[in-house]
């Protein structure tokens, strides 16, 4: 440390830090400063708002890719062997022919342009196990899992808040200490085995629920609008095989539920008790509200915006389960898709489930943050 | 002239109130799990009733009884013994991650938050980028191009895991650097290095160590996650992850798949119990909830 900046040694004790802010004031560089929105922000905040989220998500997309550019043609000593697998590699003009259609042979920032011109028309490469085009692949397991995960996250929205909330009003009762151990115990069970066991018990012990699959054998899949089963059904007419892919739902989706339910029910107790001690959350009880209406009316209605987050948030934690829990049940998604290619080592599948899912991931936080700017106009101004 | 500099100004340090976590029962509970599963890991050895890699062909998928008590897998070897020895691969990795990730992301968080500008923009952009991922999704396409293998599963984990500690350090930093002793320190002429470790770091340790028993479950659900979807353990290793996924394969035989993932849920439970109740002793804002009436 430079000599000079040392004060007079008597300083400091005539100095007490209190009474010297003038002092302070130099360091901080953050002295309040008039934060008020001016220009185009103070005149369309909403919509200066929506553009600056629209591009980190964008930014955070390209993030994605430059990962999955640098895992896939970077890190593996040879990337067209473990494109093209074993036996093509061993063919010195097939790999040639490799290098040159995806530019393996230029430099790295042109490979990198190259690898986004491909990802932007869809062109994940080809799997090496189905020997299809990665992207018809994910076509197909897509909507398998976004049926699978948005069932579970709905339950498991209504579940984990309603749970919180009951727990964050009885703080430190029973209730709160049982919801706190019994979410506990839903983080900490690993998915995967809990998958196992459920269906162990409720399909191959008791039988209480169809086997594995997204229908029983003798039906076929109904015709192609959303690729959710159970609304195609519908939209078809066929009362029977929407009642069979529910059937086949309820044990994968529980499974998920029980996985995220807990997270859920603890942030809704945090955000419900942050808002409990507001002034109004009292002003409304002196006012002589019934508590029917300050619970839901005030404090549920106080307590959205950190949910909506955390639901968000836990769509993330769906995926992943979704990815770990399907191969059991043998649910033809994301999940199953990256199992079977990671266990072959099929590395342009196993890149297109991780852009797949980080692309989701990024665009549901999108919309989290859309509905926040919306709901809360003190978010647009920050 | 060095001594007189000696911290004249001392802050309050945020610390566990040990009072607090004591009264949980969880914590006892935690301890207790953490310090059993401790001992079958480094005892474990005396403890096996069976040799945990070798087999017997006429003794596979024999369901539990006196001579196996958890039954036997696939290839005939004891399951109770293979999910002893799986503490010997988990406990040491998971501890070994934990410690890595958390010295990773503290400095790395602690350097963006102290300097900001640039240094701040580069370290946490890269954590946004790793948080733009479910964490099993990014650990499994870093372990798929790296081949499959426990080093490398070790790594890609350690690639997910340490930016929550660089965010939640970053912002202790923030919160400390500007308070009034580390500026009254830094005028008297202490150096960055010593500002941040012996006025900072001190004061913000408790709840990164909280963060980091919290994590280790998480080490161990992604250890194991990994090693069941076949990128972590090799065979003949008893990795308890990799033990479920033969359970599988195995589907009659029940036993198989459900000792191993109760060793991975007791283990995280303990941990995740820990980390929750010393989380509780130290987050004022808990503190302060509890003041607030119920309707």
């Amino acid at each position: 440390m430079p000599e000079q900046r040392k004060p007079p040694a008597g300083s400091a004790s005539t100095d007490p830090p209190g009474s010297a802010p003038e002092n302070v004031a130099v360091i901080d560089a953050t002295t309040p400063q008039d934060d008020r929105p001016r220009g185009l922000r103070a005149r369309h905040p909403l919509l200066v708002y929506i553009v600056v989220r629209l591009g980190v998500s964008v930014l955070l997309i390209l993030g994605v890719t430059l990962i999955t550019f640098i895992l896939t043609n970077l890190v593996p000593s040879n990337p067209a062997a473990s494109a093209l697998g074993e036996r093509a590699s061993s063919d010195p003009a097939a790999v040639a022919a490799f290098n040159a259609k995806y530019g393996l042979d230029k430099p790295l920032p042109q490979q990198y342009v190259i690898y986004l011109s491909r990802l932007a028309q869809l062109d994940f490469g080809d799997s090496t196990q189905t020997h299809n085009p990665v992207a018809k692949d994910l076509g197909s397991a897509f909507p398998a899992t976004a049926e699978l995960a948005l069932t579970a996250l709905t339950i498991a929205s209504v579940l984990g808040v309603g749970l919180g909330l009951w727990a964050a009003l009885r703080q430190r009762k029973f209730v709160d200490q049982a919801v706190r151990v019994v979410s506990i115990i839903g983080i900490s069970t690993p998915t995967f085995w809990l998958a196992l066991i459920v269906y162990y018990l409720f399909f191959y012990k008791l039988g209480w629920f169809p086997s594995s699959g997204r229908l029983d054998p003798q039906f076929n899949p109904p015709k192609d609008h959303t690729g959710f089963y159970t609304i195609d059904a519908l939209i078809a007419g066929r009362p029977k095989v929407f009642w069979n892919a529910v059937g086949h739902l309820i044990l994968p989706a529980s499974v998920l539920v029980l996985y995220t339910v807990g997270l859920l029910a603890r942030f809704a107790r945090t955000a419900v008790l942050d808002v409990l001690g507001s002034d109004y959350i009292t002003a409304a009880r002196a006012k002589g509200l019934s508590a029917r209406r300050v619970t839901f009316g005030y404090i549920l209605r106080g307590a959205l915006l950190p949910i909506l987050t955390v639901v968000g948030l836990t769509f993330g934690s769906l995926l992943s389960g979704a990815v770990l829990t399907e191969t059991v049940f043998a649910w033809n998604g994301l999940g199953q898709y990256a199992f079977k290619a990671a266990t072959t080592l099929d590395l342009q599948a196993i890149m297109g489930v991780g852009i797949v899912v980080g692309v989701t991931y990024i665009a549901i936080n999108f919309v989290v943050d859309l509905l926040y700017g919306v709901i809360d106009p003190r978010v647009r101004n920050r | 002239m060095t001594e007189p500099l000696k911290a004249e100004f001392v802050a309050k340090r945020q610390l566990i109130r040990w009072p607090v976590a004591w009264r949980q029962p969880l914590t006892m509970i935690g301890l207790v799990i953490v310090a059993i599963w401790l001992v079958v890991a480094v005892f474990g050895v005396l403890l096996e009733p069976h040799d945990p890699l070798v087999g017997a062909t006429p003794d596979r998928l024999l369901a539990p009884s006196a001579e196996h008590l958890f039954g036997t897998d696939s290839l005939g070897r004891d399951v109770l013994s293979r999910v002893i020895a799986g503490a010997r691969v988990t406990l040491p990795l998971s501890i070994l991650l934990v410690v890595l990730s958390m010295v990773i992301g503290t400095v790395l968080g602690a350097l963006a938050g102290y300097f900001g500008k640039a240094v701040d923009e580069i370290i946490m952009r890269i954590a946004d980028l790793v948080f733009a991922f479910p964490t099993i999704i990014l650990a499994m396409v870093v372990t798929a191009a790296l081949g499959p293998g426990l080093e490398n599963a070790v790594l890609a984990i350690l690639l997910v895991s340490w930016p929550q500690y660089a965010r939640v350090t970053r912002s202790l930093v923030l919160g400390a650097r500007n308070s009034e002793y580390v500026i009254a320190n830094r005028l008297l002429g202490v150096g960055v290095v010593r500002s941040l470790t012996r006025d900072i770091l001190p004061n913000i340790a408790a709840p990164i160590l909280v963060l980091a028993t919290l994590d280790f479950g998480n080490a161990v659900l992604l250890l194991s996650g990994l090693s069941f979807l076949g990128l972590g353990s090799v065979p003949p290793t008893p990795e308890w992850g990799a033990m479920v996924s033969d359970g599988v394969a195995n589907f009659d035989s029940w036993w198989i798949a459900t000792f191993p993932g109760l060793a991975i849920l007791t283990i995280v439970m303990a941990f995740n119990f820990l980390g929750d109740s010393l989380r509780d002793a130290l987050d004022p804002r808990s503190r302060r909830a509890t003041t607030g009436r119920a309707v």
